[in-house]
């Protein structure tokens, strides 16, 4: 009764080829049921949980909306009406998204509309066409940098829960960097995103440090670190001899200097700037990092066996403090995007719910680097065209968060989705696995 | 009952995987269904159990056909089966996983607990399985939780009993034990159903021998027949059960280890053990299972914390060393554990091969890991060790485990090394697997590297072994040659002194039987005209248990050769 999600178009998309020729190598630690589970699937799940999570997200918004339950009131009166109020008002809301995260036919129209080019330009209506696909990018910037947080370190056979913890940490570092110094542009920058990343880094090498030291559990390690920091943000903001802006009384910091700004790459209209390239850049960096380096290969093996690693002989304790000092250095990134590309001030909100979406984000990648940046696009999206889709049709902008969890609930239960579908699970290898158990000799 | 397969036909895809089988089994009798690993045994069993439906053929049952959906309904006919790996609740007594979905309810609905652990020990005492009702399934042994698994089908009336693979997971006392209960159903009129690829096994205990190869029943024997016979029926081809090997050429002493002791929380279970290997030589560490031999081959790489004594390698100290550095040192190792400790089995084949050598040259360039290298590496380390892979990027995990440890074997001596490790080399692997494994371990004799083996298979021990030194509780109860009787060597094992009396301490009764299953029936397996006299000369050599023996007497290897 819905049209499948607009905004699925980027998770359609495979993860690299080169990845998948590898192998199915995921972690092994958190949880049997959830490694099975991102094993078990398939895009055709990830595909079917898609368009689940639209059909009941389309099916709350309509139930939801007043006018759709008066006309439903008068369903035997009028069927058709009740039907068709329905249908508008879900198709509306993914519409009003679609709008505000892909492209809006009325600012195309209204290009056409104008004199010439050059003044389209100036007036900033070519602009206004790029702008949902500039703040979709924008959105998911954080969500693609903290997803490869808990993504890498999946890998590893870690559950990085402190996404939050090591975003604050890189936050602290590129805010104070940020409005504490003069440096020259580029290098004000530059300075600040690897204090941003050397920043979230430390909070990642602690909580892999304790793991590794002492066999805490990394899962509780990183939520306490979580709430450590959390409340330290809090109390460094709420004092003007540490990061308070002087004569401020509201918990902000000093704006940023400009020059350490992340450069725009779409002029001043578009808030699309240089964070997006460096969310790609790290999606890249991480795949390359477990598919063809040493070290990636040791996380991979102590993700898929630990104890085989250990006789193989792997420091696999060590090997945990890298991945989380890594894992929590991309956690910074995303934090340097978003305080250095969009906010250009530290407050004691600005590390939203990254450091949860982070964990969707990765879930529904199934923990690649490619199927990261697929996921944290598609969420962008909804981010991005939600606050539009309310001002339109009146729908909660709550509506996405319901979808983004539906979505993540559909992927993390397989076999919920196959049953919906009656899909047979997708087991290529199970005959050539009989077939090369075969007669050995 | 009189249970009867007719044309069992079963096909997964292109994959035939019983084609045509037909048996029948007798009341009172015990059938042994004798096969490689994918010979389609366990597959014929799930058929009969329930578990799948055939796609031709029918079951029948004292004449009658019957039809299985699922296990309820073959439990009912009266089938039991006991699996390879157990189906027990540990944290319940033994009582409460009999009785596990059969629970018995008095009048107020509450669980008659008193009927069924009765009933547990009346059973357990006619048959004379001797377990404890009230005892919790973790705090058993291996054995014992098997006896729970057949109390439980026969609490459901079992008459006919499968057993998968039953003595895979028991020592050779537990095995003789097992014997003894079988025989006992038996007397009772059940039928059972003994499905195994160890031919001596199959040997001491079938009334009648199926063998199955390819999905295929390719022979049926009673016991009389030789073990050749049954080895050539089952892989299709000749077979070696002992590898030829000359005697040993022992070089100068590669590995000196000189009162290892290891601590854990239970005690020690290495209490200041010696030894020394020579480069040339196999050590054939034997020993029931569990007698400290894990934690010692663990403590020799550096897996676990040495607490005393050293570990010396051509003269240089290895004791503080790591896994890392025991590995570059020259110690080739294959582990016990091989899902658990030896491959990643989500890896490739490829990479597997590369477990510990991944970074370094020619696989490692710089930081990169240099894929081409990997590539050749597998292609020519799977031609030279006839590992069975679709391809180098297989994962590793769907090899059968034959060629699993094929793998680790290709991996751990391809690299170069001065000393192999072999820990239960051939554990769970059928016949030509093991026949591959052994020729490679002599192979690397041979060639110069000092080889432990240890093994909890006396078979194994006498078909490899220069030289045999036995464990019992983290010590070495004595040093013998290869041609020591099995008597002998189970009486160490079961702890007695060395160099004297005979005595019964530990879990081994009556350590002559039960040390050496096959003695009633000696086997081509036991060393020929050497096993009614026991060697003078290690008789003299043995000392307390910590002595170290000297590599002294190799020319004593040479009995194993014309057997």
């Amino acid at each position: 009764m819905t049209t499948p999600p607009p905004a699925a178009e980027p998770s359609a998309t495979p993860p690299p080829a080169a990845e998948q020729d590898g192998q199915d190598s995921s972690g092994r630690s958190f949880g049997d049921n959830l490694r099975r589970a991102i094993q078990e699937n398939t895009l055709t799940v990830i595909f079917l949980a898609l368009v689940s999570a639209t059909i009941i997200g389309g099916l709350l918004t309509a139930f939801t909306n007043t006018t759709v339950l008066n006309a439903w009131g008068h369903f035997f009166s009028s069927p058709g009406n009740a039907i068709g109020q329905a249908w508008d008002a879900a198709f509306g809301t993914y519409w009003a998204l679609f709008e505000g995260s892909i492209i809006n036919p009325h600012t195309v129209s209204a290009l056409f509309q104008q004199a010439s080019l050059a003044t389209a330009v100036h007036d900033g209506f070519l602009s206004a066409v790029f702008n949902p696909l500039s703040e979709t990018a924008v959105q998911a910037t954080p969500l693609i940098l903290t997803g490869l947080a808990v993504a890498l370190p999946y890998q590893a056979g870690l559950f990085n829960i402190g996404g939050q913890s090591q975003f604050i940490g890189g936050a602290i570092m590129a805010a104070w960097l940020g409005y504490a110094y003069n440096m020259p542009f580029f290098v004000h920058v530059v300075v600040c995103v690897i204090g941003a990343f050397v920043g979230g880094a430390a909070l990642g090498w602690l909580a892999g440090e304790i793991k590794a030291r002492t066999g805490a559990h990394e899962v509780i390690v990183t939520i306490m670190l979580n709430y450590v920091m959390l409340y330290f943000l809090a109390y460094v903001l709420s004092s003007h001899s540490l990061m308070e802006a002087p004569g401020g009384s509201d918990s902000i910091t000093l704006p940023i200097t400009s020059n350490a700004h992340l450069p725009l790459l779409a002029g001043t209209h578009l808030r699309i700037n240089v964070g997006f390239l460096i969310a790609l850049a790290a999606a890249l960096a991480v795949w390359w990092l477990l598919n063809r380096t040493t070290t990636g290969f040791e996380f991979r093996s102590i993700g898929a066996n630990a104890s085989a690693s250990r006789v193989a002989g792997m420091n696999v304790e060590r090997n945990w403090t890298r991945v989380m000092t890594i894992g929590g250095g991309l956690a910074g990134l995303a934090a340097a995007t978003v305080i250095l590309g969009t906010d250009f001030t530290l407050n004691p909100q600005s590390y939203g719910t990254y450091g949860i979406d982070a964990i969707t984000v990765a879930l529904l990648g199934l923990g690649r680097p490619g199927g990261v940046v697929a996921a944290g696009l598609l969420f962008g999206a909804l981010h991005a065209g939600s606050p539009g889709m309310q001002v339109a049709t009146g729908t909660p902008v709550q509506i996405v968060q319901v979808i983004q969890a539906l979505i993540v609930l559909f992927v993390a239960a397989p076999p919920l989705v196959r049953t919906i579908y009656r899909v047979r699970a997708a087991r290529a290898r199970g005959v050539s696995t009989t077939m090369s158990k075969g007669w050995n000799a | 009952m009189e249970l009867e397969l007719r044309g069992i036909t079963k096909r997964y895809g292109p994959l035939v995987a019983n084609d045509g089988i037909s048996l029948s089994v007798a009341p009172g009798q015990v059938h042994a269904l004798l096969g490689e690993n994918g010979a389609g045994k366990t597959t014929l069993m799930n058929v009969l159990y329930g578990l799948t439906q055939p796609d031709e053929g029918e079951i029948l049952i004292d004449g009658k056909p019957a039809k299985f959906g699922s296990p309820r309904d073959a439990i009912a006919a009266g089938i039991g089966m006991v699996h390879q790996h157990f189906m027990l609740v540990p944290v319940f007594t033994v009582a409460e996983n009999v009785t596990l979905g059969i629970e018995e309810v008095g009048p107020a609905g509450l669980l008659d607990r008193r009927k069924t652990r009765r009933d547990v020990a009346d059973l357990s005492h006619r048959y004379g399985l001797d377990v404890d009702p009230d005892a919790l399934v973790d705090e058993l042994p291996v054995g014992l939780q098997q006896r729970v698994e057949i109390v439980k089908a026969l609490v459901r009336q079992a008459n006919v009993l499968i057993l998968d693979e039953p003595t895979a997971v028991l020592t050779p006392a537990e095995t003789d034990e097992l014997f003894r209960i079988i025989r006992q159903l038996q007397d009772g009129g059940t039928s059972i159903i003994f499905i195994s690829h160890k031919l001596r096994e199959v040997q001491a205990i079938a009334d009648t021998i199926t063998v199955l190869r390819r999905g295929k029943v390719v022979g049926q024997r009673t016991p009389p027949a030789t073990e050749d016979d049954l080895a050539t029926l089952m892989v299709g081809r000749d077979v070696q059960l002992r590898v030829s090997k000359g005697p040993a050429e022992p070089g100068d002493v590669v590995l000196d280890v000189a009162g290892l002791t290891v601590a854990d929380e239970h005690g020690l279970p290495v209490n200041e053990l010696s030894f020394q290997v020579r480069a040339g030589e196999i050590l054939g560490i034997a020993g029931v299972q569990g007698n400290g031999q894990t934690e010692l081959c663990e403590a020799l790489m550096g897996l676990r914390p040495t607490a005393a004594g050293s570990v010396t390698l051509n003269g240089r100290d290895l004791t503080r060393a790591s896994p890392r550095a025991r590995l570059r040192a020259g110690v080739a190792y294959v582990p016990e554990d091989r899902k658990e400790d030896g491959l990643v089995s989500s890896f490739s084949v490829a990479e597997n091969l590369i477990l510990d050598t991944y970074n370094r040259p020619p696989f490692a360039s710089g930081v990169n890991l240099n894929l081409p290298a990997i590539r050749a590496n597998a292609t020519a380390l799977i031609e030279e060790f006839d590992v069975r892979t679709g391809s180098p990027a297989t994962p590793a995990g769907t090899l059968s485990g034959g060629n699993q440890q094929k793998v680790i074997l290709a991996r751990e001596v391809g690299r170069e090394h001065k000393v192999l490790i072999a820990s239960q080399p051939t554990r769970g692997l059928d016949v030509g697997s093991i026949e591959f494994v052994h020729r490679r371990i002599v192979e690397q004799r041979d060639h110069g590297v000092a080889v432990i083996i240890v093994s909890s298979e006396l078979d194994e021990i006498y078909a490899l072994a220069d030289r045999i030194a036995v464990m019992y509780e983290g010590k070495i109860t004595g040093f013998r040659d290869p041609d020591v009787p099995t008597a002998e060597l189970g009486r160490l094992m079961a702890g007695g002194a060395d160099g004297g009396h005979a005595l019964a301490l530990g879990p081994l009764p009556d350590a002559d039987g039960s040390a050496a299953p096959s003695s009633a029936a000696p086997s081509s397996a036991a060393p020929g005209g050497a096993a009614a006299t026991p060697s003078p000369e290690a008789a003299a050599s043995a000392g307390a248990p910590e002595t170290t023996a000297l590599a002294d007497a190799p020319e004593a290897a040479a009995p194993e050769e014309d057997s």
